[in-house]
This record gives structure tokens, sequence and C-alpha cells, in this order.
């Protein structure tokens, strides 16, 4: 089923939580929500699940208006991230809890709310732990079990919101790459709150990304990562190195320094951030050089698969830190040491105007 | 390996040896502190505990039932479980309305009724009880109005379970209020989310959360509705066989100097409060075995 959000206001006080928002959500694609905390994304689940209301306009669910249906009438499935599963009943009675409130006309008999349970906890592969309480599980079984008992009423929608947020590093990606496969066996349409743009761009179908209560991009992780359309947006998806100059020629001069940048929709004069990712940015030692910005080697990582290098700016960079990222052979092959003096020269250059 | 296990247990060791330290006391005031917490407990909790069943029994096992059978003895059980009976079911219903109000909704004069619900606690029974007097008595606001339609409040059945009801308002929203605080709606939400109306959202999910902490402000309350004197006896005009509770029916014979009868009706009223401490500790057991178990 698809889910439209026309125009959506929300207002806290003086704050505004979301400025007049509009949102597609095709049939059967998992979209992430992603921003910042504060930005708005979890108001918004929470106004298209009908915990929360909207100050002004529409949710549309299947095309119908659904702004005036009650939370219990929108047939959604919600994933809290703190699961808030029902403590004191057991795993089974909490997956057939939805089951079991339906109107006495629709609901079925306990001999089929009991095969419909186990088949649910089947599919969330913690088919053995029917009788444990929820405070006997772990963070990530929790977590399962509450969207077993999210999908037991047959949702028309699955709305999680930062559903692995608790949860320590290595069961979240466990978790991200299980609620993929999940979603690819059913084909729910769902949307996922995430402030983790890895989590994002790992497990989405589709990003929209947010900021300050508005929208700032929609696409593909592909899409959104390789072309950002804002500076947030650019850098919110990854590591940054930002510098501040202005546009001249085919150039973009930072004080005495200039790096070249070969799109030019500019004109002359404009004052731009230019943006390149750590491993967009090349180190040279030749010191007759006089292409990129010039700065001084701070730290060397080289633990990794990749090496990090730390740098800090000097003259019309001065002040400012960057990151570079290369291979350890090349890091080896220039022979870096702290305290070197390098120019900065990026391979691949992203301007905005500022 | 090696080198990061004896690390471990170096820490180890340290913490230990620090806890140890920090709560050592000398043994001298170890014992003062125990000595001077248990001399209090016994001359002002249980010499008068004890006092009250010896005093009641100092005449025999007949003189005592005597004195609880006599009618005047019976009419004050009667009227004491009466006025417990009305004004703990009614506290119960409205502290669960005001602790729901208080914890699931934001609405104006929250705060208002936060502080409104404590003032039974902080005013003087007395001065509850003339209040009652001042509105409802024959000189009262609607005294006379009362009077035409022949409505008695005031030294009458009304009069006490009023006066009840009121000094016995704070226990059980009292004791919700944290509680719901402190679990927050998210299991509510879940619940309607799911499709539970919101009478099943409270007997399935919200009731069963709070049960202990309302069986455990229950038993409060109806200790306080059982006990009260000070507010009751404004209102109730001291009738025998007619608007005396225990406690004012204890004083009338204490009086009339009738020792072993008024100790004899006491000690049934310290049998009460014996049951329900013991129900009280027994809740707040069963509680604490749930919350381990969350």
């Amino acid at each position: 089923m698809s889910i439209q959000v026309r125009n959506i206001h929300k207002g806290f006080g003086d704050f505004v939580a979301l400025g007049d928002v509009s949102l597609d959500f095709p049939t059967g694609e998992l979209v992430a929500l992603l921003g910042p905390s504060g930005c708005g994304k979890t108001t918004l689940l929470r106004i298209i699940a009908g915990l929360e209301f909207a100050d002004s306009g529409r949710v549309l669910l299947d095309g119908d208006d659904a702004s005036d249906t009650h939370v219990r009438e929108r047939h959604v499935g919600f994933v809290f991230q703190h699961y808030a599963l029902f403590r004191h009943m057991n795993v089974f009675d909490n997956v057939a809890f939805g089951l079991r409130m339906k109107p006495r006309a629709e609901r079925p008999s306990e001999k089929v709310i009991r095969t419909k349970v186990h088949d649910l906890l089947k599919l969330v592969q913690l088919d053995w732990l029917a009788d444990r309480f929820p405070s006997q599980l772990s963070g990530g079984q929790r977590q399962r079990i509450a969207l077993a008992r999210a999908l037991a009423v047959e949702p028309r929608v699955l709305l999680l919101d930062e559903p692995f947020g608790a949860l320590d590093a290595k069961v979240r990606k466990e978790l991200r790459r299980w609620l993929r496969r999940l979603h690819d066996e059913l084909h729910i349409t769902s949307i996922f709150v995430t402030h983790d743009q890895e989590e994002a761009l790992e497990v989405a179908d589709r990003v929209v990304l947010m900021d300050h209560g508005k929208v700032e991009q929609i696409g593909t992780p592909e899409e959104v990562y390789r072309h950002p359309a804002t500076p947030f947006v650019y850098g919110f998806l990854g590591a940054v190195n930002p510098f501040h100059g202005r546009i001249d020629g085919s150039t973009v001069r930072i004080g005495d320094d200039i790096l070249p940048h070969r799109v030019n929709d500019f004109s002359q004069g404009d004052e731009v951030v230019a943006f390149a990712r750590p491993h967009e940015l090349d180190i040279v030692i030749d010191p007759a050089s006089t292409a990129g910005v010039s700065a001084r080697i701070a730290r060397v990582l080289s633990f990794g698969v990749t090496a990090r290098v730390e740098l800090d700016g000097l003259n019309g960079v001065s002040g400012q830190h960057f990151e570079v990222e290369m291979t350890r052979t090349r890091v080896e092959a220039l022979g870096l040491l702290e305290g070197q003096p390098v120019r900065l020269l990026p391979s691949q250059l992203r301007v905005f105007a500022r | 390996m090696a080198a990061v296990t004896s690390l471990h247990a170096a820490v180890d060791h340290a913490a230990r040896f620090e806890t140890r330290s920090a709560t050592r006391e000398p043994t001298w005031i170890k014992w003062t502190i125990v000595g001077v917490s248990l001399t209090f407990f016994t001359l002002f909790l249980l010499m008068p505990l004890i006092a009250v069943f010896v005093e009641a029994f100092r005449k025999g096992w007949d003189t005592y039932l005597a004195a609880l059978i006599e009618p005047d003895a019976l009419s004050a059980i009667q009227l004491t479980l009466i006025a417990a009976a009305i004004a703990v079911p009614l506290n119960l219903s409205f502290g669960v309305a005001a602790a729901w109000a208080i914890t699931k909704f934001e609405f104006p004069g929250k705060q208002v009724l936060i502080t409104l619900i404590d003032l039974p606690f902080s005013v003087s029974p007395v001065v509850a009880g003339l209040i009652y007097v001042l509105v409802f008595g024959a000189q009262g606001w609607f005294g006379s109005s009362l009077a035409d339609n022949d409505i008695k409040i005031i030294f009458a059945v009304p009069g006490i379970v009023l006066a009840t009801v009121f000094v016995t308002f704070p226990f059980v929203a009292r004791e919700l209020i944290p509680l719901m605080q402190a679990q927050g709606k998210e299991e509510e939400e879940a619940a309607v989310v799911l499709g539970a109306s919101g009478w099943q959202t409270f007997w399935h999910v919200t009731l069963p959360n709070i049960k202990w902490g309302l069986l455990y402000g229950v038993i409060l309350c109806n200790a306080r509705a059982m006990g009260e004197f000070g507010a009751v006896s404004v209102v109730s005009g001291h009738i025998r066989g007619l608007t005396n509770t225990m406690p004012l029916h204890v004083e009338i014979l204490y009086n009339e100097y009738q020792f072993a009868a008024a100790f004899a009706v006491a000690s049934v009223l310290a049998l009460l409060a014996l049951v329900t401490l013991c129900i009280k500790t027994w809740i707040e057991h069963q509680a604490a075995k749930t919350k381990e178990e969350s």
C-alpha cells in the first residue's frame, strides 16, 4: 500500500518540527527517513501512524485521506525504539495481543491464533522463546519479537522508529541484514527512521534526508551518496573536507592557493564552499608544486586496510583540519612524516554556493 | 593475555578494597546507631502496642468479648467498615483517573492538580472536618436548603463518609503517579496501534503494570480510612450507636473510665493495622519480585 503525505506542518510552541513536508512512499518499498536528531523524522513517522497529529496537511494511505482516521483503524504496524513489549506478558501473548483484541466477530479462534503466532515466531527465528518474558530476552531478540507482534495484525504498512537505535553495534549490523531479507520476503511498504547513514544506505531502497523539519533530498542510496544535492546531505553522508573560497576562472581560490575545479556553473567571484571526501584528496610532497592548498601533516594512522592522514591547514586554510584516506602502500611510497609541510590536491571537488 | 588478566585482577582488588574502606565504620558507631533506633522502636512503637493488648485483656476474655459485642461497639465497627467501603473505592477510581490524566496527557492546570492532590496530607484533619461543617452544617452555606429538603450531612453518616474520603484522597494517586511516570506511555501506544480500544488497553496493558502499586495505595488508603479520628470527630456529633466510628467509640469509652472496653475496641483497630501491615509487606515483596523479573 502506498503512503503519501501532503504539506504536513507541525510545530511545538515556537519550534517547527516539520515545515510543509510532502512525500510519496511507493507500494512495497523500504524507505529510510534519515537525519540528525531533532530533524523531525520521528514526528513524521508518528504522524503517519496516527500517534501524533499534524497542525495542517494530510496523510493519504492507499490514496484515501486518513488524516482523521484513528490510529486503531489505520492498520499500521509500528515498531518502537525501545521495543515497548508488554512486560507482564510472555512472548507468545505479546505476539497474539493484536489478534486477541479484535472485535468478537473478526477475532480468530485460539487455535488459529496459536498457529499464526508460531508461524510469525518462526519467521523471526525465535520460535523457541514463546514462553519467555521480555525481560529474559536480549535487545536484538526483543526487537524481533516486537516486529513479529506488529506483523501479526497484517498491517498495510510497517513503520519502524529507530528500530536498532538501542542495540550494540554488532547486533545492529546483523539485524539490518535480517530486516532487508525479511522485507524482500514480505514486500510490505515500510518506512524506517534512523540517524545512522550507514544503516540507511545499506538497508533502504530509497533514502529521504531530512534536516530542520525539511526534506533535503530523496533518492536511492547510490544517488544520494554520489550526487548529494545540498551541503548538508554531502556532510551528513560521510566524512568531508570543506574549502571556503571564491570562484576564479576555472578554479576555487582560497587566499593565495587555488584548487582546480572542472564543472563551471558559477560566475567569477562567487563565494563558494567546495567539498572533497577523504579518499578524494591526494597529498603532494613536491615543494615546487603550486596547485592545491598547503598543510602540515599532524598524524599518520596506518593500522587499517587504508591509512588515514590528519593534517593542519596552513596559509589560506590555517586553523582548519583535513583528513585524507589512501592506501598504505601509497603512504609508504610518499614516505610521509609527521610535521612535514605538503600540499593537498583534490581529485574531485563538489562546489556549492555559499 | 596474561598481562590483561593480571591487570583485571588488580583493578578488581582495588575496587573491593575501596568499597570496604568506604563503608567500614568503627564498631562503637555502628552499635550506637543500632542501639538508638532499637530503643526508640521499643519505647514508642512496641510498648504502646503491647500495652493496648495487655490493657484490653486485663479484666479477662469475657469482659473483652462483652465490650466488642455490645450494640454501640458493633454499630461503631459497622460504621467504620461502611465509611471505608465507600471511601476506598471512590478514592481508588479517583486515584487511577488522576494518575492516568497526569501521566498520559498534557493539559493546562496539571501542576495545580498535582499540588492539590497533596492538600489533605498538608492540612490538619480538624480543619478538613471544619470545612464540611462550614459548608453543610446548620449555619453553613447550604445548611438551610439542606434542612428544607430534610437532608442530613453533618452529624450523620454522609458527613463521616465525606470527611473520610477527604483525608484518604491522596493515597492511591500518590502511589501511582511516580510509577506510571516511570513506565511511560509506549506500551499503551503499542496496544492502540495493534487495534486495542481504550478499555482493552487499560485492562490488558495499564492495569497489570500498575497492579502492585495500586494495591499498595488501596491498603494504605484503607488503613487511614478506618483509623481517621480528627476530621471524623468534627463532623460526627458523637451520637452513640449512630454516628460513632471505632476511633470515636474508643475515645468515649475512655472518657467514661471504661478502660478495659476502650482498650478492647482499640485492640481491634490495632489488629486491623497489623493485618494491613502484613498485607502491605506481602505486596511489597510481590512487587519487588515482579520488578526483578522485568
